[in-house]
């Protein structure tokens, strides 16, 4: 007998086949994700996403025989009351008639496949679409915070940067090339001399002292160390990556707003968040919502409760630039923002807005994108509706930055296009 | 709450181990101690055991692989894997506590959760109780080589590996599924199949490659010599017969037929039906021996753990853990329980076990007439080998389920004519009813009825060779439309030219449906 321990043996043998099975059924699987995303919830990127997808495509058929039809029998436990001649009403599809439904467990494939994806196949599946690996790249300057960086070496320097082996080394090769006498050299000479006196050889001595004054003179005009031979460390200041980010959800809660738009706007926060998750380890949300004031909030508030009032965005733009000046410095943190409003606004109150965007915001956010949720019916007997006051404004500014993108939505389909259409855009302006 | 039973919890007395914690040197004392009930008293006769310790990941993992140890690459098994794994994850399934593998030596997987108790249980059950079915039933050593089942494993993971370097994963994975939809109607069910070779497979394979351009193929042997002959009814009606003789025809395999016969098969893909026939057939008497299997494993472990209790080796707390265990295991919910789930082949596999045992030992008038030969021989090991080593399902029940366990059970026949309102109770639990209880309740358990019988009847070589198949209709059930068309889709796949399928009545042979498809360009 044997037994071994098989614990520490690679784990997860499965993962290249369920990986087939996903690619498999990708079609279906990126379908029901976006049904899945009305479920989630916005910071609840942790973890995976309960899949159920239909089970057509995944199939995996045999020869079986039919359900019903056909003499059949079954022979089945507990008879409590029947004796032979017995009748009995035929069970409604339901449990009981036996064997016939009983012990074929592929019946239950008829309906949904359900499994659980992992986060990282939710959000590659996510992203399939959006090719966002190129955007990144384009996208994300990730600079401000530097640190420093050993960069070769510098003839200058404080002392505490002294690079001791460089600087010995080009010492060495100068003595070398400049034929500096080492002191064992003017030791062996100074002993030859010191012979030559002792044997009374007078000729080597007068000639020993002349060498022995020679290679003094030449150690003392070459120094051992020269200014020239030494070297300092030197380092550079390089931008250092900033894998940290915060995401602002800037909200109009007022009475104009309905469900509906809430529900597109939610969307859309979900996907940058998703977005933004992928890309840094830290991402903070916060949750500004605002009437004629501005709070913040926490999620639940966000999505749910209702305001009234009047709307002046304004008030909600300036939360956000006290909470960036209270808890993310710009130098250490992405910023990213993402408004959602039906376009309402106090009229007076748009020059403040695009003050306010202009001149503080928008310089140091990464990337700030207003969404407009319009309701359903305005688009969908195609007249366009007139620009809103707030859009107006938001327009007037939108060319002179390349980070501030203004977009429409009217229905949950279009929020991927859109999605998609915000950064493609800037991937085209960037190359 | 006062104490019913003089329960001596730990009392430091010399049994194999204490508290719920196990590891491996438990785990020997244990092996030791049941060794010696399971040869010693019982009589077992087992390959020799492997024993490895996985966690329950690793689990999810062997679950997804058809419970092989090594397997080639699939999606289905990805999705197998999926469903098990949110199953497990919501909490709605509970992992097994061990798998065993029919090989030799006998692997048995335990998982590290189990408590010492279930490890005891879970050793005596898999490492002795299945590992002496194996080794003894004669479905298995006849069907199966439990000796090169592994070698042959690694040989077709790693020929499917370079079939999907060579070919692509797409296209491998296309046979595949097309082989796999068949796998039910891949085995042999009466000749037996010669025994897996590895040596002669790579030869075999290496053969194939190298000299593909010389394969013979009947096929097209057959139909070049056609067009020459003048039209004669009787002549051509001769050569059909011939040819289906040569041809071996009806042929109940379809797999093999395919493998065999298939016109437009490249070599390597007749080598990978051939690996999904080889596992189907591997498979094949376990699907024919589950009740009596599991039956054999459960009376294995439930008399081991009592003997090792009244041997004072395990404390009275640890066999109450494993009864627990046991109980919930065999339970069989009646048919208007919610629960119910057709007969639970532990619990039925049990009492028939237990109930060969109580006919040996302590018999009956009424057993005495029914088994005269078992009944008081007092030797029930031996009836128990006996019946172990020379039955499957079918004929185990029809020998063995006594009258005692009809009533135990409750069981009572029930008839669903086409057409009729009602269902007829035509049988109950009583003298008149038991044979034709037992009867019916053994040919539910007869694979070749419980899966739609489905032949190669004809291959149209004087037209467009399309692939005649033929489903035998038996007690006019039908089979299932979408799926039927589901697979035939995938047999053409295979085939490459047209596929009909033939419905007909098993007794007046009138076609009573007809599945069509189109050939593949």
């Amino acid at each position: 007998m044997n037994i071994i321990d098989r614990r520490p043996n690679p784990k997860g043998k499965s993962l290249a086949n369920r990986q087939r099975f996903i690619e498999r059924a990708k079609d279906e699987v990126k379908r029901s994700l976006v049904d899945a995303l009305k479920r989630r919830k916005l910071g609840d990127a942790e973890g995976g996403e309960k899949i159920s997808i239909p089970a057509r495509g995944i199939q995996e058929p045999s020869f079986q025989h039919a359900r019903r039809g056909g003499n059949r029998d079954y022979v089945v436990p507990g008879n409590k009351q029947f004796v032979v001649g017995d009748k009995i009403e035929r069970p409604k599809g339901g449990q009981g008639d036996g064997r016939g439904k009983a012990g074929n467990s592929d019946n239950g494939e008829q309906d949904n496949f359900e499994f659980v994806l992992s986060k990282e196949e939710f959000l590659d599946l996510f992203f399939d679409d959006l090719e966002l690996p190129e955007l990144i790249k384009t996208n994300l300057k990730e600079t401000e915070a530097t640190q420093l960086t050993r960069a070769g070496y510098s003839i200058d320097g404080t002392p505490a940067n002294l690079n001791l082996r460089r600087t010995m080394r080009n010492s060495l090769a100068r003595r070398i090339s400049l034929s500096r006498p080492s002191p064992s050299q003017i030791d062996a000479i100074r002993r030859q001399l010191e012979f030559a006196r002792a044997a009374d050889d007078f000729e080597g001595a007068a000639q020993g002292q002349h060498d022995l004054e020679a290679a003094e003179r030449r150690a003392k005009r070459f120094a051992f160390i020269d200014p020239l031979d030494v070297r300092y460390n030197r380092f550079d200041r390089v931008p250092k990556p900033i894998t940290q980010a915060v995401m602002f959800c800037l909200m109009d809660v007022s009475g104009s707003m309905t469900e509906a738009m809430k529900d597109l706007a939610k969307r859309f926060f979900l996907l940058l968040h998703v977005f933004l998750t992928k890309r840094y380890k830290h991402l903070d949300i916060v949750f500004i919502r605002h009437t004629s004031n501005a709070e913040e909030v926490d999620e639940d508030t966000f999505f749910h409760s209702r305001e009234t009032g009047g709307t002046i965005v304004s008030t909600a733009l300036e939360e956000m630039l006290r909470i960036v000046k209270d808890r993310y410095p710009p130098g250490q943190w992405n910023i990213y923002a993402a408004q959602a409003s039906d376009g309402d606004n106090f009229s007076e109150d748009g020059e403040r807005c695009a003050q306010l965007l202009h001149d503080e915001l928008l310089p140091m956010s990464q990337y700030f994108a207003y969404i407009e949720v319009g309701a359903d019916a305005t688009l969908r007997h195609g007249f366009p509706s007139p620009p809103t006051d707030l859009w107006r404004t938001y327009a007037e500014i939108a060319p002179a930055h390349s980070n501030f993108a203004l977009r429409r939505v009217a229905e949950p389909s279009q929020i991927f296009p859109v999605f998609h259409e915000l950064f493609a855009k800037r991937r085209d302006k960037a190359a | 709450m006062t104490n019913l039973y003089p329960i001596s919890l730990e009392a430091g007395g010399p049994t194999l181990f204490q508290g719920s914690e196990w590891d491996f040197e438990k785990l020997r004392r244990v092996y030791g101690a049941i060794e010696e009930i399971a040869v010693g008293e019982m009589g077992l006769d087992t390959y020799p055991n492997q024993i490895e310790v996985i966690t329950s990941e690793q689990m999810l993992d062997a679950y997804a692989s058809i419970g092989l140890p090594l397997m080639y690459r699939h999606w289905s098994f990805g999705k197998r894997f999926a469903r098990e794994e949110a199953l497990y994850r919501h909490g709605l399934m509970g992992l097994a506590y061990e798998i065993v593998i029919n090989s030799s030596p006998c692997i048995s997987y335990i998982m590290e959760e189990n408590s010492m108790p279930m490890q005891t249980l879970v050793v005596a059950h898999a490492a002795f109780g299945h590992n002496h079915f194996f080794k003894n039933n004669y479905l298995f050593r006849q069907w199966t080589d439990a000796g090169g089942i592994l070698d042959y494993l690694a040989f077709a993971r790693d020929y499917i590996a370079h079939a999907e370097e060579r070919y692509g994963v797409e296209a491998v994975e296309r046979v595949l599924d097309a082989a796999h939809a068949l796998m039910d109607h891949g085995v042999h069910r009466y000749a037996k199949p010669p025994k897996l070779n590895l040596e002669e497979e790579r030869k075999r394979e290496e053969e194939r490659r190298t000299f593909f351009e010389t394969h013979y193929d009947d096929v097209w042997r057959i139909t070049t010599t056609f067009g020459e002959e003048k039209r004669d009814p009787d002549l051509e009606a001769k050569k059909h017969a011939d040819i289906r003789k040569a041809l071996r025809l009806p042929e109940e395999n379809l797999l093999y037929f395919i493998e065999k016969r298939a016109p437009r098969l490249e070599p390597w893909q007749r080598e990978l039906v051939r690996i999904v026939r080889h596992i189907s057939q591997y498979f094949y008497p376990q699907k024919q021996t589950r009740l009596m299997n599991e039956g054999c494993a459960t009376f294995v472990h439930y008399t081991i753990v009592n003997r090792l209790h009244e041997k004072g080796l395990i404390s009275d707390g640890a066999l109450l853990e494993i009864l627990h265990s046991h109980t919930s295991v065999v339970t069989q919910p009646d048919f208007d329980d919610p629960r119910y789930n057709g007969i639970n082949p532990y619990a039925l596999g049990f009492a028939m076990m237990r109930d060969i045992k109580r006919i040996c030992t302590e018999p009956t008038d009424e057993d005495r007439e029914w088994f005269p030969d078992v009944a008081g021989n007092n030797d029930p090991y031996g009836t128990l080998r006996h019946a172990w080593a020379n039955y499957r399902d079918e004929s185990f029940i029809l020998q063995y389920l006594s009258p005692r366990l009809m009533r135990e059970f409750r069981l009572f026949k029930i008839a669903d004519k086409e057409g009729a309102e009602t269902l007829d109770v035509t049988a109950i639990h009583d003298a008149r009813g038991y044979k034709e209880i037992r009867a019916a309740l053994a040919r539910h358990y007869d694979l070749a009825r419980h899966e739609p019988d489905i032949q190669v009847k004809d291959v149209d070589l004087a037209g467009d060779r399309c692939l005649v198949l033929s489903h035998a209709v038996h007690d006019g059930i039908p089979l299932d439309e979408a799926s039927c068309n589901a697979v035939l889709d995938h047999v053409a796949e295979l085939w490459r030219y047209g596929v009909r399928l033939e419905e007909t009545d098993a007794v007046t042979d009138k076609v009573l449906k007809t599945y069509e498809e189109p050939a593949r360009r």
